[in-house]
């Protein structure tokens, strides 16, 4: 793994540490900042060795992020982060769930896309999940969940 | 003895149901590869809200002890561990699959498990009590001590880094601080209206142990398992009892290992398999054998994983510190119902705390039994695709993080929270220090204000929180638990350069 690898991320860490340390030193009151001014001063400490130790090039532990591992990532993460944030509150719960389920499923099946049969699999799989969902938490546990334009 | 006047609770007809319940589910979860005992523990929580405390803390009682347990399933007939408590059951006990001993392999991992098992909960029932009792003489200073020491210790233990795993313990000591304090009422770190009321634990265990997970499923890619069941011959189960009652030797040393171990906060079910397989390969006159499909290492390592559960409950139960990372998603568990671990637990809910533990102990028979006769199904379970585990499990991780508040902000600080530790796990980072960071933090705030204003009005800061016999004691524990740490890794490094240099 590169050095700039751990430079990335040890140096937003640290960045982060100073950033709370500065809020915990210069809030008001005083009072209620007593900890986080502890915290953050550990926190700060520790996050510049291994920022130094990211700059010398002797960071050691990690496997790091590969160019295959972030293509083969962002397409579920990007349909997760829509689903999540977007999708869930306006379609409602379970349509939202359908949807990204039934995409997601696609997206990483390692069966062949060219074949009837696997996308019938793939329905069957969801219609299946969201089943089971519906009945145990809808109907069984009568647990509340976001119901917007659809359900 | 108390414990014996709630037994009877166990056997009510829902508890039962859900001891059941949990210990199949349990079974099925701990087989399949990628899904841990914490994070199982962590998306059961939701079917929790419906039911009572006790019945809660028994199904989710259940699925820990048998998730552990189920990981051998897949270890054995796969090769692929469950969870990391079941990897040095894969030296032998696969080996002895593929020389068509699967179901003797399976049932001594079973067996052992569950005397295993029996002896770390009646570890739990005795040693509780007592050190409940004992916790009574401890002040502000000793728990804000003993926050920092359950931190300390899983942050320098847990991780490949000491300095990383103290900063991921940092992490979420600063994330248990965001939202209003609670004595001046002073807003804290709230850069968003849904962090108003701090960050909810269950949506952040759920985040931090599960979304990672999916997100490495998806990392892998249009990837087939690349693992072939090993189909399980009949064997009679008396004869696997027999042959567990001829090797005493491997089940006392896993047994006693991993019971030791489990006491101590941090170091987890993977070192005590480990441990004890290890040392009875040491005692044993058949060294050789080891790692052939020998017996005794299936015996040793099932024996000490599931020691271990019972004894990494009791800092939870008597200090309100967990132990663990799935005692911390037990102590969330317990939360949601307003119970507090501790001496409260024992004197106002003793009906909770010991149907609970009883529970656990019935529980490791009922795994025994059913672990037997679910092997087959579950080693099947075990190979559902990548794709359709990283839907179910993002699926479950939306609604458990949704249906604790019915909050779509806890959803959204669950999917941060994940997407961040996904990332940092990368690059050295650990979750279960960040966890406990985030769980021990209030304790380790609360107690660190209260004893700041008895020191003020009285001995000054310095010597409340340095001096005294037992804060000295912790304050040398957390010492030396980074010392060693620190110790092990440089150790380690050392062996690597030479071996870099060699090659």
């Amino acid at each position: 793994m590169s050095r700039t690898q751990h430079i990335i991320p040890s140096g937003i860490i640290f960045a982060v540490g100073c950033w709370i340390a500065w809020i915990s030193y210069t809030q008001q009151p005083a009072e209620a900042f007593l900890f986080p001014r502890l915290i953050s001063s550990v926190f700060v400490v520790l996050a510049a060795w291994t920022f130094g130790k990211a700059l010398m090039g002797l960071s050691r532990v990690g496997t790091g992020v590969s160019r295959t591992m972030i293509i083969n990532l962002v397409p579920g993460l990007v349909v997760a982060l829509i689903y999540i944030f977007w999708a869930a509150k306006t379609f409602g719960f379970y349509t939202a769930t359908t949807v990204a389920f039934f995409i997601l499923l696609s997206l990483y099946d390692p069966a062949p896309h060219n074949e009837a049969r696997t996308w019938v699999k793939r329905a069957v799989i969801t219609a299946g999940f969201i089943a089971v969902m519906y009945g145990l938490f809808a109907m069984l546990l009568k647990v509340y969940t976001p119901r917007e334009i659809l359900f | 003895m108390e414990f014996i006047y709630y037994f009877g609770d166990v056997f009510s007809p829902l508890s039962f149901a859900l001891l059941l319940g949990g210990t199949i589910g349990g079974l099925i979860l701990g087989a399949t590869p990628g899904l841990s005992p914490t994070m199982a523990v962590a998306l059961l929580i939701p079917f929790t809200f419906q039911l009572e405390a006790v019945q809660g803390l028994i199904l989710l009682g259940a699925a820990y002890t048998s998730t552990v347990a189920g990981g051998a399933v897949s270890a054995i007939l796969l090769k692929i561990p469950g969870a990391p408590a079941n990897i040095a059951t894969t030296l032998d006990g696969h080996t002895m699959a593929k020389k068509g001993q699967g179901a003797r392999a399976l049932q001594l991992s079973f067996l052992a498990s569950a005397v295993g098992g029996v002896f770390g909960v009646l570890l739990l029932i005795f040693l509780t009590p007592v050190l409940a009792q004992w916790a009574l003489a401890f002040g502000p200073s000793h728990l804000f001590w003993l926050a920092i020491l359950g931190v300390t210790v899983i942050g320098s233990l847990d991780s490949d880094s000491v300095v990383k795993g103290l900063l991921s313990g940092c992490i979420g000591l600063w994330l248990a601080t965001i939202g209003f304090d609670d004595i001046m009422g002073a807003q804290r770190f709230i850069f968003h209206p849904s962090l108003g009321g701090g960050i909810n634990i269950i949506a952040a265990l759920i985040g931090l142990f599960a979304i990672p997970q999916v997100l490495t499923m998806f990392a892998k890619g249009r990837k087939t398992q690349g693992a072939e069941v090993i189909e399980v011959q009949k064997h009679s189960v008396g004869k696997a009892a027999g042959e567990l009652v001829r090797n005493p030797r491997a089940l006392t040393i896993g047994t006693i290992t991993g019971s030791i171990i489990g006491l101590i906060p941090g170091v987890g079910g993977q070192i005590a398999g480990l441990v004890a397989y290890d040392q009875t390969k040491k005692f044993s006159p058949d060294q050789d054998k080891f790692g052939t499909g020998h017996p005794e290492g299936v015996i040793a390592a099932e024996s000490a994983n599931n020691a271990m559960v019972g004894p990494s409950l009791v800092p939870l139960l008597t200090l309100s510190i967990p132990g663990s990372p799935t005692a911390a998603v037990l102590l969330g568990g317990l939360l949601i119902h307003g119970i507090f671990p501790g001496t409260d637990l024992f004197d106002n809910h003793p009906d909770v705390a010991w149907t609970f533990i009883n529970s656990m102990l019935i529980g490791q028979i009922l795994m025994c039994i059913f672990g037997l006769y679910v092997a087959g199904l579950a080693a099947r379970v075990a190979q559902v695709p990548q794709s359709v585990m990283a839907a179910v499990v993002l699926g479950l991780s939306v609604f458990g993080a949704y249906s604790v508040q019915s909050s779509m902000g806890d959803v959204y600080v669950m999917a941060c929270l994940g997407v961040m530790m996904f990332f940092l796990e990368r690059y050295g980072f650990s979750a279960a220090p960040l966890v406990l960071g985030l769980i021990l933090g209030p304790i380790a705030e609360a107690n660190f204000i209260q004893g700041s204003m008895i020191a003020n009005a009285s001995v000054g800061m310095g010597p409340y929180f340095l001096g005294g016999p037992l804060n000295i004691f912790l304050m040398v524990v957390v010492a030396a638990s980074v010392a060693y740490s620190v110790w092990t890794e440089l150790r380690t490094r050392k062996v690597q350069n030479a071996v870099e240099v060699q090659s």
